[in-house]
């Protein structure tokens, strides 16, 4: 290539009828000019004329090869292939259609999945210089804990490590919001102040807070989200330098994020935060000199210094925690194994679903590979009638190439075509396709069509066309003239071109198998799981949250102590009882409300996870104890039906003056006291200053924890003997769901009119979205595998009918010499069953694979589930049995007259 | 005739370069250069000209332009760049040299191994 390439390719472009008419003339000049000499020679004009063209030879010929010598031809032969194609598609409108919305489906589908990984995995997260960002993950792996947050001194240290930039602890709280008609709990975050400096975000208004405030307890400034804003002061331009009232307390609102903004967490609760407080973390109404081993921050986030590696940064963060052990050897036993890990920010909001993803893309991924392999499939049985067309082409002339080149474009014509269309329909389906996505999927970017997405359905498109035309464009090329001409109306090529075909039928019923399988394997999962001996009833239980305000001066705090607090609970208890269908009232804490999800970060901290001693055994070791903790009226476990195995539940005599009690469960008898009768032990939290707690009873083991697991060991308080301020009220009955909310208003707020009442749902509900994640995978897994056994079956279908066609003639024959209908019928199903069986087995061998590299997303059951395998393979054959029964049919009602007289 | 000889594939480039070397040309006029050059030994096929002179314009090695030939017929003219006349030059000396070492090759005899 070189200067005078491009000039005459330019030239070629904008001047093309202008060359063409070059052509033209020279040619012509130069027959006048042969003619002339002739002439001079002796012969007539009109004779001379026609000498000079025979010895000129196929002008066409030549015109053809001049065009192709020309830079920029290619410019040519593709309008005028595409030209071509369309006209071929408008005589075949309906397998055209039939490949387009086949390749609309497959390219639509998949561009939808990328767009969802685009967002979630793909694209950094939306916060300046992401990579710079990171988690601290504090883990236990001596004591089995992960994820075990931090303390204060501890977020000290890192802070002036000089490792990073900035590091602030998130702590994810729920708060009162009073003032407004309606007391509403809202969603705080109470971060260091430099929290937004880390993330380098700006507020729309206002400002944020000041990172180098040190002051102590809570600095009495808010910042709002921008939701929160419009819905609650209506979208106020004066809203900098107004009050809230939280917890009683009084905050200045400083500033106002933009819309969009959204805090990096794990679900859907801790991203979607309202209220951003800030605070160092000491002085009232925290210690003044918060203690080292007591972590109640869930966990924190960092930026790295401008260039600094994560590994570097984990180097010198593994000295520093080295030191600290050695200087704090108190707080960090060895055995405990404490470490701190650094963790791209983004695998903390995204990791855990990356696998299911990566799953989804991959079975979108088969379903486009299906599709282009019935797309070709298609093409190759079209190719079969246009073998003549192709033959006369290449009979006058057309180089090999230049067909295989027509039929290319053809193919790409085709999925550019479908990839629009996919386009198109994802366009329209949007709003209603993003409703399906679980909420609780990260997705700090928005999931939208962007220019990336769009490139990725044209790269789809292109890559697809080039894949499913290459077979017929091959075949075409391979032509055996002589043979292809002879043939009459015949359609040529036949014998090599039914091998494409079966073999790709093979591919077909291969590639859908292993989707089938995965899908099986994820069905049965969930169905087990659906199916789990929860150990708890949730028919007919309602959950209604209300919360407590904890003032920061506890001079304000109503329920400071358990004499103020415990008159509420009981009468709550008694008012709720008293309504309408409800037979059955408990409270207990957020920790209680089984399975859920929604705040995991909360139960890190205050509920749930719950580190102690055990009274007598030996200190070192008694470290190792952890279980999940929370507090419950003791009417909690005959409402949620968890039986009592031995010694009592929590009675009227527990209270602030007597030995704090506990019921645990099994698991925990078992672990702790294996071979002991657990009730009448102690232990103790093994924060300092915590009392002895005496396990009164032992209870049922129930997967209030995780649906996946029986086993957690459980402790449960009694809710009169403790502090907590978030609280679920359990009813059971018969009512009316949409009105209980209400109901349980009046009754919580005739008793403080100040407390929020939120977050309604039934238990059903609960254990169902704790199911969300999987049921949204599986959901999807199989839809794409019943598309790719629809494709399959299609596929089969076209091939055998196909054959019975290109059989008619053979068919008739031996109909005519004595063979019996059901002969007939089974050479034919026999012939689909082969293709079945063979594409089974290559599939079986795949879902091998497959399930392996999926095992972790299973759950109760095996990767090689000899059930799911043999069901599905045998679901295969009864497809292809099917699929091959309607052709074979009208091949047994083939006329042996009409059939043979076709010949 | 039978003095014909068949073009070797590959020289026709070689002899278009050539003949237009010694003066501009329009397309005829190098058919007719080649076969005079040649000593009427060369057939041409006359259609198979114009691709390899779309070719060698493509490459560089020639250029056209309109003009009139001598009866006065608007004709299109090749002349050759200098690109082309160094192309010729390398293209004669591998010629050349693939000329004498097939001539030697030809003429080896039994004594001389």
């Amino acid at each position: 290539m070189n200067l005078a390439y491009f000039r005459s390719l330019a030239a070629r472009f904008f001047h093309r009828s202008l060359t063409e008419n070059d052509l033209e003339e020279e040619l012509r000049s130069h027959i006048q000019l042969r003619a002339n000499d002739l002439e001079r020679v002796g012969l007539t004009r009109a004779e001379a004329e026609r000498r000079a063209r025979m010895e000129f030879g196929g002008q066409e010929r030549f015109k053809e090869e001049c065009r192709e010598a020309i830079a920029g031809n290619f410019i040519d032969i593709l309008v005028q292939d595409v030209r071509f194609g369309l006209r071929m598609f408008r005589k075949s409108s309906g397998v055209t259609a039939i490949a387009i919305l086949t390749m609309a489906l497959g390219i639509g589908a998949t561009t939808a999945i990328f767009s969802v990984v685009e967002a979630t995995l793909l694209r950094p997260l939306p916060y300046p210089q992401p990579e710079q960002l990171v988690s601290i993950q504090a883990d236990l792996p001596g004591l089995g804990a992960n994820d075990v947050g931090i303390s204060q001194p501890e977020w000290q240290d890192l802070q002036e490590s000089g490792i990073f930039q900035y590091v602030s602890p998130t702590w994810f709280d729920e708060n009162n919001l009073t003032g407004s008609s309606q007391p509403a709990r809202v969603r705080l975050l109470l971060v260091a102040p430099n929290y937004f400096a880390l993330l380098a975000v700006q507020p729309q208004l206002g400002r944020a807070f000041d990172p180098h405030d040190h002051s102590p307890g809570i600095i009495p400034e808010v910042v709002i989200s921008d939701g929160l804003w419009k819905r609650s002061f209506g979208a106020d331009s004066n809203i900098l330098g107004k009050s809230v009232r939280m917890d009683t307390d009084l905050y200045r609102i400083v500033g106002v994020m933009p819309a969009g903004f959204d805090a990096p967490g794990r679900t859907a609760e801790e991203r979607n935060i309202e209220i951003w407080a800030a605070s160092s973390f000491y002085g009232t109404p925290m210690p003044d000199h918060p203690p080292r081993n007591r972590r109640y921050f869930p966990t924190a986030i960092a930026r790295l210094k401008p260039g600094v590696a994560i590994a570097v940064a984990q180097k010198q963060l593994d000295a520093l925690t080295a030191s600290l052990q050695k200087q704090f050897s108190g707080d960090y036993p060895p055995q405990n194994a404490w470490t701190v890990r650094l963790l791209p920010l983004k695998e903390r909001v995204v990791g855990n679903v990356r696998q299911s993803l990566v799953l989804l893309l991959a079975a979108v991924g088969l379903v486009l590979l299906i599709a282009c392999v019935n797309v070709a499939n298609l093409l190759l049985a079209r190719a079969s009638v246009r073998g003549r067309e192709m033959a006369i082409r290449r009979a006058l002339g057309a180089a090999p190439g230049r067909l295989t080149r027509q039929l290319l474009t053809e193919s790409l014509l085709l999925s550019l075509f479908g990839g629009v269309a996919g386009v198109a329909i994802l366009f329209l389906l949007k709003d209603f396709l993003l409703r399906l996505i679980p909420e609780n999927l990260p997705h700090l970017n928005e999931i939208s069509i962007s220019w990336n997405i769009l490139l990725f359905a044209l790269v789809a498109s292109v890559v697809s066309g080039v894949l499913f035309g290459l077979a017929p464009a091959l075949q075409a090329s391979r032509l055996d003239l002589n043979h292809a001409l002879k043939q009459e109306g015949r359609s040529a090529g036949s014998r090599e071109r039914a091998r494409t075909r079966r073999g790709l039928v093979i591919t077909e019923f291969a590639l859908s198998l292993v989707l089938m399988v995965a899908a099986g394997l994820l069905l049965r999962s969930f169905w087990d799981l659906l199916n789990v001996q929860l150990g708890f009833s949730p028919q007919n239980v309602m959950i209604v949250r209300t919360r407590l305000p904890a003032p920061n001066d506890p001079n304000n705090d109503k329920y400071a102590t358990d004499v103020q607090e415990t008159p509420f609970l009981r009468e709550l208890v008694r008012k709720c009882t008293l309504l309408p269908g409800v037979q059955e009232v408990a409270i207990g804490d957020t920790a209680s409300i089984p399975l859920d999800q929604t705040l995991r970060d909360l139960k890190v901290i205050s509920e749930g996870q719950f580190f102690f001693s055990i009274e007598g055994r030996n200190v070192q070791s008694d470290h190792s104890t952890v279980a999940e903790r929370s507090s419950v009226t003791s009417d909690y476990f005959h409402l949620l039906g968890i039986t009592l195995r031995r010694g009592r539940l929590f009675n009227e005599s527990d209270n602030d003056n007597t030995p704090q009690v506990a019921v645990i469960n099994r698991a925990m008898a078992d672990t702790y006291w294996p071979n002991e009768n657990a009730l009448g032990k102690r232990f103790k939290a093994t924060r300092d200053g915590s009392r002895w707690i005496t396990v009164v009873g032992v209870v049922a083991n129930a997967r209030t924890e995780s649906l996946a697991r029986a086993d957690v060991p459980q402790i449960y308080l009694d809710l009169y003997q403790t502090a907590e301020r978030r609280l679920s009220v359990f009813l059971r009955g018969r009512f009316r769901t949409a009105a209980i909310a209400d109901e349980v208003r009046q009754q919580v707020q005739s008793l403080d009119p100040a407390l929020p009442v939120y977050g309604t749902q039934t238990l059903n509900e609960t254990v169902s979205a704790s199911l969300s994640q999987r049921r949204f995978s599986m959901e999807l897994v199989s839809l794409f595998a019943l598309t790719a056994l629809l494709l399959a079956g299609l596929g089969i279908y076209g091939v055998i009918s196909y054959v019975v066609s290109e059989r008619a003639h053979e068919i008739g024959i031996r109909l005519a010499l004595g063979a019996s209908r059901s002969n007939i019928l089974r050479i034919i199903l026999r012939q689909g069953l082969g293709l079945a069986i063979v594409g089974a087995g290559v599939g079986l061998i795949g879902a091998l694979i497959v399930s392996q590299l999926m095992a972790s997303l299973l759950y109760g059951i095996r990767p090689t589930d000899p059930l799911t395998f043999a069901g599905v393979a045998l679901l295969f054959i009864g497809v292809a049995l099917f699929a091959c029964y309607v052709p074979a049919r009208r091949a047994m009602k083939v006329d042996p007259m009409v059939a043979l007289r076709c010949e | 005739m039978g003095n014909e000889a068949e073009l070797l594939p590959g020289t026709l480039d070689l002899l278009i370069l050539k003949a237009v070397s010694l003066g501009p040309l329009h397309g005829y006029g190098v058919l007719l250069r080649i076969e005079q050059i040649s000593g009427r030994a060369l057939l041409i096929e006359q259609g198979a000209l114009y691709p390899a002179l779309f070719r060698l314009v493509r490459q560089g090695l020639l250029k056209a332009s309109w003009g009139k030939s001598d009866n006065n017929r608007r004709a299109k003219f090749y002349e050759l760049t200098s690109k082309g006349r160094k192309r010729l030059r390398e293209e004669t000396d591998g010629w050349n040299r693939l000329v004498a070492a097939i001539a030697s090759a030809l003429a080896a005899r039994p004594q001389e191994i």
